[in-house]
C-alpha cells in the first residue's frame, strides 16, 4: 500500500467515527480531479461545478460503502462520472443515446499530421497561451468517448487500469480511444505548434 | 523487419505510455533513429501530453474550492443532526 492510500485509510476511518470535519482533508487533493472529470462529461462549467460539488457530498455520505479495495482516488472518480452520466441523461431526455452506447464504429482518420519544422519550435511554443486555448477548445470538441478517456488518463494522469475501472470499459478500449484522442488532437494542434514563434524573451517566454 | 511510418504511428500512444513490448519498442526506437517525420510527430504529441497535464491549461473557476468547502461544512454540519433520515 502507498503512503497515500495508508494516510487515506487513516483519514477514512476517523471520519467514519465521528471525525468527519476531516473529509474536508481528505478530498482537497482530489478538487480538481472530480471537477475535470464533470466537465468531460456535462461539457459546461457551471454544470460541472455543481455536479462536482454533488458528487462529492455524496462521497461523503457513502463514504462507509468504500471498501478501500480500489484506490480511494478512483472510486470517486467513479461517483464523479455517474454524476456527470445522470446529469447528461437529465439534460437529454431519457436513453436518447447513453455514452456507453456510442462505440468505435465510426471509423475515422486517426493518423497524426506531420510537421516539417519541428526542429524550430523551443519550448516557448509551448507556453503561448494561444496553444493553451487551442487545447481546450480541441479537447472539448472530441467525440465524447475520447474526451472521457484523454481526460482520465492524460489530465488527471490515472493509469490505463483505473481508466478502464472508472469508466466500466476494458483496458484494451482505453488504449484505443486514448490512441485516436492523442493523434486527433495532435492533428488539431499542428497549426499551432507550427506558427512561427515571436522573438525570444527569456528562457519561457512569457509575454507579460 | 523494417517498420514504415504508418505502423509506427498507429504504435505512438502506446509507446509513449510504455506499453508496447520490448522487441516493437527496439523496432520503433530503430525507424525513430532515421525519421525525423515520426520523430516530429513523436514529440509534438508528447508536448501536447505535457501540456495537458499542466494545471494551467486546464484552469478551475475562480472560487471554486472555496463555494465547494463552504457547502461541503454545511452538509457535515447537517449530517450529524439527521443522518437517520438520509
Amino acid at each position: 500500500m502507498r503512503t497515500t492510500d495508508k494516510n487515506e485509510a487513516a483519514l477514512i476511518a476517523r471520519i467514519l467515527a465521528g471525525e468527519k470535519e476531516l473529509f474536508h482533508e481528505l478530498i482537497r487533493p482530489y478538487e480538481r480531479m472530480v471537477y475535470l472529470t464533470l466537465l468531460s462529461i456535462v461539457k459546461n462549467e457551471t454544470d460541472a461545478e455543481d455536479g462536482a460539488q454533488e458528487a462529492i457530498i455524496n462521497a461523503y455520505r457513502h463514504l462507509v460503502s468504500f471498501r478501500g479495495d480500489a484506490k480511494f482516488s478512483t472510486w470517486l472518480t467513479t461517483i464523479a462520472i455517474n454524476e456527470g452520466r445522470k446529469r447528461l441523461r437529465k439534460a437529454k431526455g431519457a436513453a436518447e443515446d447513453s455514452l456507453e452506447e456510442k462505440t468505435e464504429a465510426h471509423e475515422g482518420d486517426y493518423t497524426p499530421a506531420p510537421l516539417t519544422d519541428w526542429r524550430e519550435i523551443p519550448l516557448e511554443a509551448l507556453e503561448r497561451k494561444e496553444l493553451r486555448e487551442a487545447l481546450r477548445v480541441a479537447v472539448a470538441e472530441l467525440p465524447d468517448i475520447y474526451r472521457q478517456v484523454f481526460t482520465l488518463r492524460d489530465m488527471e494522469e490515472l493509469n490505463i487500469d483505473e481508466t478502464a475501472q472508472a469508466l466500466g470499459i476494458n483496458t484494451g478500449t482505453v488504449k484505443v480511444r486514448l490512441h485516436r484522442a492523442r493523434m486527433m488532437l495532435q492533428k488539431r494542434l499542428v497549426p499551432y505548434l507550427k506558427t512561427t514563434v515571436p522573438a525570444r524573451r527569456g528562457f519561457f517566454g512569457r509575454a507579460q | 523487419m523494417k517498420l514504415d511510418c504508418k505502423h509506427v504511428w498507429e504504435h505512438i500512444s502506446e509507446y509513449i505510455d510504455n506499453t508496447v513490448d520490448a522487441k516493437l519498442r527496439e523496432e520503433i526506437e530503430l525507424h525513430l533513429e532515421h525519421c525525423e517525420l515520426c520523430s516530429a510527430i513523436l514529440d509534438s504529441t508528447r508536448n501536447i501530453l505535457v501540456l495537458t497535464a499542466d494545471d494551467r491549461t486546464f484552469e478551475l473557476p475562480v472560487g471554486y474550492s472555496e463555494r465547494l468547502h463552504e457547502r461541503l461544512a454545511k452538509e457535515l454540519e447537517s449530517s450529524g443532526k439527521d443522518s437517520e433520515e438520509e
